[in-house]
């Protein structure tokens, strides 16, 4: 579909929005294959509204997505937590099977080997034994990790995650991040919506900053400079003043993002942001 | 009177009782299962909302047909899946949420078929509809009973698992089956179909009882999803089979029997089922 091999995902001009009201505007662009990209901007900025795009849950106003021809795997989507029930009865190997959907559809059997696949993926994930448990027992980092084992199943090309590390406690947030560039080096083209931008200048190569607008695409180091944090602030504070944005984080945001100046900080990371949320 | 007098011979000796006993049973089959999704979808006062739904076209083929449950029954299967779709279609549509859609367009219904049946039939006919009688069941309602009973389990067998996925995770499913929206349309169906044959031996008032109040229980027996069906069903028929014996000894109306005796398992559940019953928790504590 797309014109160029190397190219996952190519935006052209994309508008989405809601009761007439832009969520996005115009952003063009490409989501290089094996590309790994964190979609960065403050609260309201139309970074779930563009992975939902991307996945097709979404039809743009105005523009054009094309994804290229993805194998077997399609897009594996990672929805935020607050969609998922986490009181439905099932048990964890239940949930990592159904990464397998496109094999085994509506009545497939899970057979011996899709079974081993899921059980190597909760070994990776670090849940080695919990394939009984039934998820409302589980903390939500445990429950997290879950969700990046059917991802594994899934042997997705293009990888879309929504802010994949919010509510999760720092030890689960590193042991994914690991996971998230893993899947990098095994030349898959992966998106993460992200909050941390500390976590975003230790692990990914290329970053968009959004504020409805673009604001800036590329490599992070040159995306996240000063000048363009401020200007998704300012851009920002354009449409807080609607009202229904002007959420306490947004401000925490802005307060995180604006001030710093260091580029690219060492690999051990502290994160006090979610520590101790999760027991 | 002893035991055989008490709970077998009422149904060996006469024939409405053994009919409406397979009945019971029957329509349990078909609610263990599709009143346990309703629970865990927390959709339980929706399946209320259809039930009223229901009565407006269960009136208009009464008006049309007289006293025949094939009419009755195809009246009251549209408009309950009338109501089903046009809910759906506003919720879609606007962003009304599809609680408050229901509610509007049963409300409409109910009030739709109250009027039909006030000015085109008599009070009798009018409790008739709304409380059943499950004695009076003909063959011809068995049949219509066993077959939708037949087809519920048939159609969870082939929707099941995307119908735990869109309980679940209803995002995922959307991302990963483009038909994975057919699948709550097959089970607002599904539920209309089994309120449907259960109308006629409980009324169209009480026809979600059956539905909810033993899967309502069950949860607090079981955990997992078969078993809460499973036990669901067991509810649904014991809950039968006890609810016409307190109908023939003490002549009671068999509808509201029924439903009071799945609603006595629900409250004995509620205060001592072993899982996150009031005993449970309070004993735990």
């Amino acid at each position: 579909m797309s014109g160029s091999p190397d190219r996952a995902v190519v935006l052209n001009d994309v508008t989405f929005a809601y009761d007439g009201r832009p969520a996005v505007q115009h952003l063009s662009g490409a989501f290089l294959r094996g590309s790994l990209t964190a979609i960065v901007g403050p609260n309201g900025s139309g970074k779930t509204t563009l992975l939902k795009g991307m996945v097709g849950l979404l039809r743009p106003a105005d523009g054009l997505i094309q994804s290229a021809r993805l194998g077997g795997g399609g897009i594996a989507y990672l929805p935020q937590q607050i969609e998922i029930e986490r009181r439905f009865p099932i048990s964890v190997i239940q949930t990592v099977l159904l990464g397998h959907w496109r094999r085994i559809g509506w009545a497939g059997a899970a057979t011996r080997e899709l079974r081993a696949q899921a059980q190597r993926a909760l070994v990776a994930v670090g849940l080695e034994g919990f394939e009984r448990r039934p998820i409302e027992t589980l903390s939500a980092g445990q429950f997290q990790r879950v969700l990046f084992a059917r991802l594994i199943a899934q042997d997705a090309e293009l990888i879309l995650l929504d802010e994949p590390l919010a509510a999760v406690d720092w030890r689960t947030s590193e042991d994914l991040l690991r996971l998230i560039v893993s899947w990098h080096q095994e030349r898959r083209t992966v998106v993460v919506v992200l909050h941390d931008l500390d976590q975003v200048r230790a692990y990914f190569p290329e970053t968009l900053l959004l504020a409805r607008e673009p604001v800036a695409w590329g490599p992070t180091r040159q995306v996240l400079m000063p000048q363009n944090l401020k200007q998704a602030r300012h851009m920002s504070e354009a449409w807080s003043g609607e009202g229904e944005h002007s959420r306490p984080a947004a401000r925490l945001w802005h307060a995180a993002s604006a001030p710093r100046l260091d580029p690219l900080p060492a690999t051990s990371l502290t994160l006090p942001r979610s520590q101790g949320r999760d027991g | 009177m002893t035991l055989y007098d008490l709970a077998l011979g009422p149904f060996a000796e006469f024939r409405f009782m053994r009919r409406a006993l397979v009945g019971c049973f029957a329509l349990a089959l078909g609610c263990g299962p599709v009143g346990t999704f309703l629970v865990i979808r927390r959709m339980s006062l929706m399946g209320d909302a259809l039930s009223h739904a229901v009565l407006p076209g269960a009136a208009l083929g009464f008006i049309l047909g007289g006293v025949s449950l094939p009419a009755m029954s195809f009246g009251g299967a549209v408009a309950g899946l009338g109501v089903a779709l046009l809910s759906g279609l506003v919720t879609r549509l606007t962003p009304l949420r599809e609680d408050a859609s229901f509610a509007a367009f049963y409300l409409i219904s109910l009030a739709l078929g109250v009027l039909l049946i006030s000015t085109h039939a008599s009070n009798i006919d009018l409790l008739h509809l709304l409380f059943g009688s499950i004695l009076a069941i003909d063959d011809v309602a068995l049949v219509l009973i066993g077959a939708v009973a037949s087809m519920s389990l048939l159609s969870l067998a082939v929707i099941w698992r995307p119908l735990v996925l869109e309980c679940f995770d209803p995002g995922f499913l959307r991302a990963v089956d483009g038909r994975g929206g057919l699948v709550h349309t097959v089970f607002l169906a599904l539920v209309v179909l089994n309120l449907v044959a259960g109308f006629q031996a409980l009324g169209t008032l009480m026809a979600v009882g059956l539905m909810m109040l033993p899967a309502a229980a069950a949860r607090f027996w079981v955990r997992d999803l078969l078993a809460l069906s499973a036990t669901s069903s067991a509810l649904a028929l014991v809950s039968g089979f006890l609810g016409l014996l307190l109908s023939y000894h003490l002549d009671f109306p068999s509808g509201p029997s029924i439903i009071l005796v799945a609603g006595v398992a629900y409250c004995a559940s509620v205060l001592f089922g072993p899982r996150d019953s009031l005993r449970a928790i309070y004993s735990a504590g």
